[in-house]
C-alpha cells in the first residue's frame, strides 16, 4: 500500500492533487491566526472599493478587506464542508448496513426508503432539510449532511452486499459468528477502502453544495461568512467590482479540485491502476511482412490449385504486453481445400482461436498477424484492401462462435440479425432479406421461423441460438465456416443436435470447415484432418483416420485422457501433467518438453520443424518432434478410445 | 375450418399486448413511482410541522399582532388534528389545490405554475444541448481511442473533461457573467425576455453534465465493443458505420442513458442556482425568496414540484430504457 501511494504521488495528478490539499489545509489552520484581524476589520473610508495595492480584490459594503476574509474563510469553508460528509458518511454507514444486522422485514423498509431518498439530488434534499431545520449554519450543515446519507447509504448496502456473498463470509455465518460481530470484523474492513474515497468525493460536493446555499443565503449567516456568503455578496456587485465575485469563485473552485483530484488519486491508489506498453511493433513484423509484399507472392498463389480456400503460410499473431510483444500464434502453416473438414485440437491457450482469428482477419488493433502468406480463395488478405476483400468475406467465410447467448446482439431482432448480412451483401432489400432470413432460420431447424426471427436472442435457447448462428453464415453461400467452439457452452445433448447440423450443412452446400476444439473427440467425428496445436505452433498434422498411429507425444496424451465407454471408472480421469507455458514465457526449443517423458537435452535446444512423418509413404502426416512416437509399439500399453468406436457412438445417434 | 384454428406462433395482437414483459414492468415501475409520490407528498406535508416555531409567527415577523397570527393559523387550518391536516391536504392537492401564500394570500398554484414553465424550459434546454454534443462526442472518442489508439487525444479528452466536470453550475455562471455579459456585453445578464438570455444560462447548466455525459458515454462504448456481438457483427463484414452505430451505440446508450436521467434530476436541482444568478423567472428563484421570507406553503409546492419532476422523470427514463433493452424488463423482475 505504502509503496502504491509513493507511486501515485509521483505522478502528475497525485503530486497536484497533494499539493493543493496541503496548501488547502495549511490556509485554514493559519489564515484566521494572520488575516482574522484584517479581515473583519471596518473602514468607513473604503466602502465598496474597487482592487488597489491596498486592497487587491478591494472591499466590501462596510471597507473591509475582500481578500482577507476569502482566506479567513478558508477555515469555515473547509471545516462545514468535513462537518457536514462526517454526517452523511456516519449516517450513511449506519443506514447502509442496518439491513445486514436488523430483522428482515425491517430492513427491507430501510432498503426501500433508500431507494426512494436517493432518486432526489442531493440539493433538493438540503434545501428540504435546511429549511426543517431553520435557515442558518446549522441548518446548512444537518441539511447537506442529510442529503448526502442516501447516496452513502447505497454505496455502503451495495458494497456490503457484494462483501456479504464472498466465502470468508458465508463462513462466519455458518459457524455461528453474530451478525454484530460480523458487521464489524467482516464487512466494515472490506468496505472501507471504496467509502473513504468516496468520502473524499463527498466532501468536496459537500463543499460546493455549501457554497450553494450559503450564495443563495440560506447557509452562513452575518456576520459569519464562508466563501458561498462571499461570492454571493460579490455577484451582485460583479459590474462595479468583479474581482469581489472571482476571489471567492476561484477559492471555491480550488478547493472543490483539490478534493475532486484527491479522489481521483485515492482511487488509483486503492485500485492500483497503471498502464504501459511497449514501444514498437514486434522485430521480425517487417521482415514478415516484407516478405510477403516482396518476393515469392504471386508465383506462389499460382502454384496452388484453385480448390484452395484457406491457405495460411508462416501465420504469426502478436499482441503487445506490459513490455515487450508476445506472439501467441508463431509460425502456423495451413491449407484446407473445398469441401474439406479440418480440425484444430489443443489445450486452452495453445493459440488454436487466435489461428482461427487471424485466417478470418477479425484480429483488431493492438493485435497485429503476419504471415508470408494467407490467402482466401486465392485472394491475399493481407496486401488487399480491407473494402476489395469485404464482400468475398461476408459472402464466401462464416464464423460460429463459442458462446451464442454473447455472440448475438441483445438489442436486435434475430431476424434482423441475419437479414443484414444479406442486404449487406447482397444488395437485398430488408423485405426479402428478412424473407431469406426466416428460410435459413428453418433451414437450420428452428421451429416457428417466421415468429422466432421477430425475437430478441434472449428469448431464444443457446442450441437455438447456435443453429440460428449457423443459418446466418448460410444467409450467403460460404466456401468455409470457421466454428471457433461451437459446442463448447451448450450442453451435451444439444451439443450433438449442432454438430450434426454443421455436418449436414457440409453435405450439403460443400462449403469446408475449420472446426477449433480442446476436445479430440468432436473433431474425429466431425473431420477428415487434425492439426494439434501447442504453444502456438502446429505439432501434429494427420489425417483422422490415422490417429491411431499418431507420433507426437502431446497428441498420444490428448488422446489417452479421453475417456472411453469401457473405461474404468473406479480410476481417476486421466490427465495431462504440467500446464503449457504462457505465451510470453515460450521457452527455446520444444515447447512440450517440459511435459514430456521422451524429452532429451536437444529438445530445449532447438525447436523441431514441422515435417512428413518418416513412417508415411504419401505425405500427409506431418509431426514436429525430435523423438517422434512409434504408434504401433505404444498401442498395446496405452488406453485411448478406439476412433472407430467414437465415431460410431456418437454422431450416428 | 382451417381459418378456425389458432396458430399459436401468432398470437392475437391482444394477447401479445398482454403478454408483453414490457407492459408489465411499466406497470410495476408506474407503482413505484406513486409509492414514492405519496412518499413526497408526505414529506412535504411534515416539512411545516417540522419547522422550528410557529411557522405562521416566523412568516409574519414577531411584530405581527396575536390575532392576525391566529386568524391566518386558523385559515391554514393549523389548528386541526395532525390527522384531519393530512387529509385536507391530499385531498386538496387531488383537486388542484396548493394552498395559499402566507405572506401575500394569493394561491399558491398559479403563482407556482406560471413559473414553472420558464424551469422546465431552461433544464430541458440544457439537458438537450448536453445530450446533443456529449453522446456524439463520447461515442467518437470511444471510437478514436479503443484499444489504446490517440494516447494523446485520450489524455487531452479525459483531463478537460475532467475539469469541466469539476467546475460546479453557479460558479460557471458566476464565470460567464463576468465574461460575456460584464466584459463583452454580448448577452443579457438578467431576466427571459429573448432568445439570447438563454445562451448563458442554459451554458452554465449544461457544460458539467456535458463532460460527465461524454465520458461515460466513451466509457460505455468502449466496453460495448468489447463485446461478443461486435465481433460477429465484424465477422459479417458489414461497414465501420453500421457496425458503431447500429450494434454497438444503441448498447452503450442504455447506461448511458440511466445516467443521463440521473444528469437531468441534478439539472432540475441546478436550475434553484443558476436561476438566482441570472434572476431567471423560474421556480427556483421563487423558492429562495420564499424560503428567505419563511412563505412555507410557498416551499411545500415547489419542493412537491421539484420532487414531482424527478420523479417523473426517473419513470419515463426506465420505460425508455426498456424499449430500448428488451432485457432490462427482465433484469429488474
Amino acid at each position: 500500500m505504502r509503496t502504491r501511494w509513493l507511486a501515485v504521488v509521483r505522478t502528475p495528478l497525485g503530486a497536484a492533487a497533494l499539493l493543493l490539499m496541503v496548501s488547502m489545509v495549511t490556509l485554514a489552520v493559519l489564515a484566521p491566526v494572520i488575516w482574522g484581524d484584517r479581515a473583519v476589520q471596518v473602514d468607513t473610508d473604503a466602502i465598496h472599493h474597487g482592487p488597489s495595492a491596498a486592497h487587491l480584490l478591494g472591499t466590501d459594503g462596510l471597507g473591509r478587506d475582500i481578500l482577507a476574509r476569502v482566506l479567513v474563510a478558508t477555515r469555515t469553508s473547509l471545516g462545514l464542508a468535513t462537518l457536514a460528509v462526517a454526517i452523511a458518511v456516519g449516517l450513511g454507514t449506519l443506514i447502509g448496513t442496518a439491513p445486514s444486522v436488523l430483522p428482515r422485514r425491517l430492513g427491507r423498509l430501510i432498503t426501500g426508503a433508500v431507494n426512494i431518498a436517493v432518486a432526489f439530488p442531493a440539493l433538493l434534499l438540503a434545501l428540504f432539510f435546511a429549511v426543517v431545520f431553520g435557515v442558518g449554519t446549522q441548518g446548512a450543515v444537518l441539511g447537506i449532511g442529510l442529503a448526502g446519507a442516501p447516496s452513502f447509504a447505497r454505496l455502503t448496502q451495495t458494497l456490503s452486499a457484494s462483501v456479504d456473498g464472498l466465502d470468508f463470509v458465508a463462513a462466519a455465518r455458518v459457524a455461528g459468528v453474530s451478525r454484530f460481530r460480523i458487521l464489524r470484523r467482516h464487512l466494515l474492513p472490506n468496505i472501507a477502502e471504496p467509502l473513504v474515497v468516496n468520502a473524499t468525493v463527498g466532501a468536496g460536493a459537500a463543499l460546493l453544495a455549501f457554497a450553494g446555499l450559503s450564495f443563495l443565503g440560506i447557509g452562513v449567516q452575518a456576520p459569519s461568512y464562508d466563501w458561498g456568503r462571499l461570492l454571493g455578496e460579490g455577484v451582485n456587485r460583479i459590474y462595479s467590482n468583479p474581482a469581489g465575485a472571482l476571489g471567492p469563485a476561484v477559492a471555491v473552485m480550488f478547493a472543490g479540485l483539490a478534493f475532486n483530484l484527491l479522489g481521483e488519486t485515492t482511487a488509483a491508489v486503492v485500485g492500483g491502476r497503471a498502464r504501459t506498453r511497449p514501444a514498437s511493433a514486434p522485430g521480425f513484423a517487417a521482415a514478415a511482412v516484407e516478405e510477403a509484399t516482396g518476393g515469392g507472392h504471386t508465383d506462389g498463389s499460382a502454384a496452388l490449385e484453385n480448390d484452395v480456400i484457406l491457405h495460411t503460410d508462416d501465420l504469426h499473431v502478436s499482441f503487445p504486453a506490459a513490455k515487450e510483444w508476445v506472439t501467441p500464434v508463431r509460425g502456423v502453416s495451413l491449407t484446407i481445400r473445398a469441401g474439406e473438414a479440418v480440425g484444430i485440437v489443443g489445450e486452452s491457450g495453445s493459440g488454436k482461436s487466435l489461428t482461427a482469428l487471424a485466417a478470418s482477419r477479425l484480429i483488431e488493433e493492438p493485435g497485429v498477424i503476419n504471415a508470408a502468406r494467407l490467402d482466401f480463395c486465392g485472394i491475399p488478405l493481407l496486401t488487399t484492401p480491407e473494402r476489395e476483400t469485404r464482400r468475398l468475406l461476408g459472402r464466401s467465410l462464416a464464423m460460429v462462435f463459442q458462446d451464442p447467448m454473447k455472440s448475438f446482439n441483445p438489442t436486435m431482432r434475430v431476424g434482423r440479425q441475419l437479414a443484414e448480412t444479406a442486404v449487406e451483401h447482397q444488395d437485398l432489400d430488408r423485405r426479402s432479406a428478412l424473407a431469406r432470413a426466416i428460410d435459413r432460420l428453418h433451414a437450420v431447424r428452428v421451429p416457428a421461423p417466421a415468429r422466432r426471427a421477430r425475437q430478441y436472442p434472449h428469448e431464444f435457447s443457446g442450441g437455438m441460438l447456435q443453429r440460428a448462428m449457423i443459418g446466418m453464415g448460410l444467409m450467403n453461400t460460404p466456401r468455409l465456416i470457421v466454428a471457433d467452439e461451437p459446442t463448447t457452452a451448450l450442453d451435451v445433448t444439444v451439443q450433438r443436435q449442432v454438430l450434426r447440423l454443421l455436418a449436414d450443412v457440409r453435405a450439403e452446400t460443400d462449403a469446408a470447415i475449420l472446426l477449433i476444439s480442446h476436445d479430440i473427440a468432436v473433431i474425429s467425428q466431425m473431420c477428415d484432418r487434425v492439426l494439434v496445436m501447442y504453444a502456438g505452433r502446429i505439432v501434429e498434422d494427420l489425417p483422422v483416420a490415422e490417429l491411431r498411429t499418431a507420433r507426437h507425444p502431446y497428441t498420444r496424451a490428448l488422446l489417452d485422457v479421453v475417456p472411453g465407454l469401457d473405461a474404468d471408472r473406479t480410476s481417476p480421469l486421466g490427465v495431462i501433467p504440467g500446464r503449457p507455458p504462457e505465451p510470453s514465457q515460450f521457452p527455446t526449443g520444444c515447447a512440450f518438453a517440459d511435459r514430456c517423458r521422451f524429452a532429451t537435452a536437444a529438445c530445449r535446444e532447438e525447436d523441431p520443424l514441422l515435417r512428413p512423418s518418416d513412417s508415411q509413404v504419401d505425405g500427409d502426416h506431418r509431426v514436429a518432434c525430435w523423438h517422434p512416437v512409434d504408434g504401433d509399439r505404444l498401442l498395446a500399453q496405452q488406453s485411448f478410445v478406439p476412433i472407430e468406436a467414437m465415431k460410431a457412438g456418437e454422431i450416428g445417434g | 375450418m382451417a381459418s378456425l384454428v389458432v396458430d399459436p406462433s401468432t398470437p392475437s395482437a391482444a394477447g401479445r399486448v398482454l403478454d408483453s414483459p414490457w407492459l408489465s414492468f411499466t406497470l410495476r415501475r408506474g407503482a413505484r413511482f406513486l409509492v414514492s409520490m405519496w412518499v413526497l407528498v408526505t414529506a412535504a406535508f411534515l416539512m411545516m410541522h417540522l419547522v422550528p416555531g410557529d411557522p405562521v409567527r416566523a412568516a409574519l415577523g414577531i411584530d405581527a399582532p396575536a390575532d392576525l397570527v391566529a386568524s391566518r393559523r386558523e385559515a391554514l387550518g393549523l389548528n386541526d388534528p395532525l390527522l384531519t391536516q393530512y387529509v385536507d391536504y391530499l385531498r386538496n392537492l387531488l383537486s388542484g389545490d396548493l394552498g395559499i401564500s402566507m405572506g401575500s394570500g394569493e394561491p399558491v398554484g398559479t403563482m407556482v405554475v406560471e413559473r414553472l414553465g420558464s424551469t422546465v424550459q431552461l433544464a430541458l434546454l440544457a439537458f438537450v444541448v448536453a445530450g446533443a454534443i456529449a453522446v456524439p462526442l463520447g461515442v467518437a472518442m470511444a471510437v478514436a481511442t479503443r484499444a489504446g489508439r490517440r494516447r494523446g487525444v485520450e489524455l487531452v479528452f479525459a483531463t478537460s473533461s475532467m475539469l469541466a466536470a469539476a467546475i460546479p453550475e453557479f460558479l460557471l455562471a458566476v464565470g460567464l457573467v463576468y465574461v460575456f455579459a460584464v466584459n463583452l456585453a454580448w448577452f443579457p445578464v438578467a431576466g427571459a425576455a429573448t432568445l439570447s438570455s438563454f445562451v448563458l444560462p442554459v451554458l452554465a447548466l449544461a457544460v458539467g453534465p456535458t463532460a460527465i455525459l461524454a465520458r461515460i458515454a466513451r466509457v460505455e462504448m468502449l466496453a460495448v465493443l468489447q463485446d461478443d456481438y461486435i465481433r460477429t457483427a465484424r465477422a459479417k463484414r458489414l461497414p465501420a458505420r453500421r457496425i458503431y452505430l447500429r450494434h454497438a451505440l444503441p448498447n452503450a446508450l442504455t447506461a448511458t442513458l440511466t445516467l443521463g436521467g440521473l444528469m437531468l434530476t441534478t439539472m432540475v436541482a441546478g436550475t434553484v442556482l443558476v436561476e438566482n444568478i441570472f434572476a431567471w423567472p423560474g421556480l427556483g428563484s421563487r423558492i429562495v425568496q420564499s424560503i428567505t421570507a419563511k412563505d412555507y406553503p410557498v416551499v411545500q409546492a415547489i419542493i412537491l414540484i421539484y420532487g414531482g419532476l424527478v420523479l417523473l422523470v426517473n419513470l419515463l427514463v426506465d420505460i425508455t430504457l426498456a424499449l430500448l433493452d428488451p432485457r432490462s424488463t427482465i433484469r429488474e423482475a
